[in-house]
């Protein structure tokens, strides 16, 4: 399934229909998760989760601090890795959509994570990676204000890491 | 050899002799600077269309925080002299600092103009010998005058096609919008490049114009030119915010940034399939961004800079994994013509020479055809601009990290004429000097104010949403990490005294708020605010009718209330002039 158009059709749908793009983005964003772009992999959503609620991590989900949100999820301590790759705006041209994207070169990878620090609820999505899937995400995330951005990769039990702080402006005022 | 080596070499090699002149001594021909290697590249930057020559005030206070700290180009004044070996009170001197800027101005003149770059740059590019030439524009071409402004830029594109621009990137161009910067480049003779502009996801999807669909990068990223007999590869990098510094409605399809990786892997495809024997970036990046840049992206040799106006006389070498790259920031307003020569051999960049040319009018004699180009461009426009509208009766300037006179009085007519009890005027680099004593006209006026969202507005607001706004600005212009920075200068206030610590956390930059009559800003309390240019739309009156009609009601403007803007954890910063 190739849930990136699969979203746009359907978000453009809703467009025509004359609900605003705002309120198409904050629906999409519900709960922190957003689902596009991925290769392969199906992240956890309000839907899956209706689906396969067994599987719905939500304890992390919950979590208002990182740590602990981290600490839920993978119940170890990330080691940053210059084998994570983690694509993030230095600063956002729109706090409501910010584009991440996240990578990886390491082996045996089960799960990709992306932590978003600021955000009330700092777990924002969690890909489980089936095995002999491209290890790479791709995602639409809601910030409200700056933050650091954490990649976290799940490698041959291991917890990777990568991070970048993303800035959310109010603009204007350039040279 | 295998790649990664290849580029070793190749870089390295760029290193061993780096030649800059800066000596500049004989005023008798400032321009006579002999042939030097195979390739020339002119580089202009940020002339915001003045098309005739000005005045424009290098700063006093221009700090660099962290690792930028007493780094070029954060050096003023006197300690600037110093660290390139520039003697003090001669024409150099007065190009490249503030110091006695009144006094020299009038012996030394007005700098600049297209005609006398005419002139000089056809005498550089026949001095290299046919074909042996780049003249390349780093942005904000297209912007910053009156006629530019009611002309949306069309003026600049005849002149700059007659200069003999062969490639250009941008910044203020964007604020055009699409339609209208579309037109200008079917005008433009040369090649507008940027490798960092992409479609939106939904511009994408609905078939929006791009250069390259697959990639989505919306106009050319890089042109090879065959010059002096190598091959050289120019890569555009246009102002990476332009959607986050302006309004977001002239640019609703494009995205932008940095786009580090994307260039790198540009840089790379180059490399291994095109095989230049030279790159080159036109960077619209800022230089501070340029310098973190540089030492992250490997393989291009020269990055030649623009955006944050900083004249610098010699290259900054900066090492990265696997060689080096020379950085170069050419200033603004026409005032400089960076000359960079290459002695560039198969695959390798041997030698480089790298000249900041200061262009005095008095010392070069104007082309008649570009002369006549301009007079027909701008004849429409002549009587208005010639409006004397008040006399200065100080130096007015804009260019600084905080404050300045033009600004104030820019502040000063708002609080009056809106009635409003605080002014907030952006920190724009551009905008020209007027000498004390001078009569403003409407196109001095206009040289600081001309941009296609000149609405004042008067809104309340908290004094913690003041604050707010300020901290943010000050974030753009002072976070140590230069790609959060934006390359502007601090929002000029006033009707409010502060004090700002740049080397602060953001968030704690800001404090001491205070109105004039001495009354502390409190978080909760509402103020009523004026100002202009911002991003959301609005419906007030052009700026420059505001400041127009204060000034029309006075003969000789003097500037009664200077707001300060106290400085605090910056002692011995030689990015802040004595007086300062």
């Amino acid at each position: 399934m190739n849930n990136n158009s699969m979203s746009k059709q359907t978000n453009l749908r809703r467009a025509r229909r004359g609900q605003t793009r705002r309120t198409i983005v904050q629906g999409a964003l519900a709960g922190g998760l957003a689902g596009l772009g991925l290769a392969g992999a199906a992240p956890f959503s309000r839907a899956r989760a209706a689906a396969d609620a067994s599987k719905w991590p939500k304890d992390a989900f919950s979590q208002k601090k990182q740590a602990d949100a981290i600490r839920v999820l993978y119940g170890k301590t990330p080691e940053p890795s210059d084998k994570v790759s983690l694509e993030a705006p230095e600063i956002a041209e729109n706090g409501a959509v910010v584009p991440i994207s996240v990578s990886t070169t390491l082996p045996d990878v089960t799960s990709i994570t992306i932590v978003v620090s600021e955000n009330p609820f700092p777990l924002a999505a969690n890909y489980p990676i089936p095995a002999g899937t491209s290890a790479m995400v791709a995602n639409r995330l809601k910030m409200a204000k700056t933050s650091k951005v954490i990649a976290l990769v799940e490698s041959g039990g291991k917890i990777f890491s990568a991070s970048k702080e993303v800035k959310v402006t109010v603009g204007g005022c350039g040279g | 050899m295998r790649r990664r080596d290849v580029l070793k070499a190749f870089t390295a090699a760029a290193l061993l002799e780096v030649h800059p002149r800066i000596g500049l001594t004989a005023p008798d021909d400032l321009y006579d600077i002999g042939r030097f290697g195979n390739v020339r590249i002119l580089h202009l930057t940020d002339t915001h269309a003045q098309l005739a020559p000005v005045y424009f005030r290098e700063p006093s206070v221009n700090i660099g925080v962290g690792a930028m700290h007493g780094k070029p180009p954060h050096l003023v004044g006197r300690a600037f002299l110093d660290y390139f070996g520039i003697a003090p009170g001669g024409r150099p001197a007065h190009a490249f600092t503030y110091l006695d800027y009144q006094e020299a101005a009038h012996r030394y003149g007005r700098m600049g103009g297209f005609a006398h770059l005419k002139t000089l740059v056809d005498r550089l590019r026949m001095g290299a010998g046919p074909g042996n030439s780049l003249l390349l524009d780093g942005g904000d071409l297209l912007q910053g005058t009156g006629p530019a402004n009611a002309l949306q830029g069309a003026d600049m594109i005849e002149a700059a096609n007659l200069l003999g621009v062969d490639a250009m990137t941008g910044h203020w161009e964007f604020t055009y919008g699409e339609k209208t910067l579309r037109q200008r480049l079917k005008e433009f003779k040369g090649e507008f490049l940027a490798q960092n502009v992409f479609l939106s996801e939904d511009a994408a999807f609905n078939n929006a114009a791009a250069f390259d669909p697959a990639s989505g990068r919306v106009f050319k990223a890089v042109s090879i030119k065959e010059v002096g007999g190598v091959r050289i590869a120019v890569i555009g990098q246009a102002f990476p915010y332009v959607p986050i510094a302006h309004p977001k409605r002239f640019t609703p399809d494009w995205t932008f940034g940095i786009r580090e990786t994307e260039l790198q892997k540009l840089v790379d495809d180059l490399r291994t399939t095109q095989h230049p024997d030279a790159i080159v970036l036109l960077s619209h990046n800022g230089m501070d961004v340029d310098l973190k840049l540089a030492s992250r992206c490997n393989g291009i040799n020269v990055i030649l800079g623009g955006h944050t106006h900083d004249a610098v006389p010699r290259p900054i070498t900066v090492r990265n994994p696997c060689g080096a790259t020379l950085v170069t920031n050419s200033g603004s307003n026409g005032k400089f013509l960076g000359v960079l020569d290459l002695n560039v051999g198969k695959g390798v960049v041997n030698k480089v020479r790298y000249t900041l040319l200061p262009v005095f009018a008095d010392l070069i004699k104007p082309d008649r055809e570009m002369a006549a180009l301009i007079e027909r461009l701008h004849a429409p426009y002549a009587a208005q601009s010639a409006e004397g509208l008040a006399i200065a009766h100080e130096l007015l300037y804009r260019r600084g990290n905080f404050t300045g006179p033009m600004d104030q009085l820019i502040c000063n007519a708002m609080c009056q004429e809106l009635d409003a009890q605080i002014a907030l005027s952006p920190g724009f680099r551009w905008g020209t000097t007027v000498l004390a004593g001078q009569k403003i006209t409407t196109a001095d006026l206009l040289a600081e104010t001309a941009i296609t969202y000149p609405e004042v507005y008067v809104q309340d607001m908290t004094g913690g949403q003041l604050k707010a706004v300020m901290e943010d600005v000050a974030d753009n212009l002072f976070n140590p990490d230069p790609y959060y920075q934006q390359g502007g200068d601090m929002v000029r206030v006033g009707g409010m005294d502060y004090a700002c610590a740049p080397a602060a956390a953001m968030g704690n930059r800001i404090s001491d708020m205070t109105l004039d009559d001495g009354t502390p800003l409190q978080a909760d309390k509402t103020y009523r605010v004026a100002g202009w240019a911002s991003v959301a739309p609005q419906r007030g009156k052009p700026v420059s009718e505001v400041v127009a009609a204060h000034l029309r009601g006075e003969k000789t403007v003097r500037i009664r209330r200077v707001n300060r803007v106290a400085l605090k954890g910056v002692d011995r910063n030689p990015g802040i002039g004595e007086g300062d």
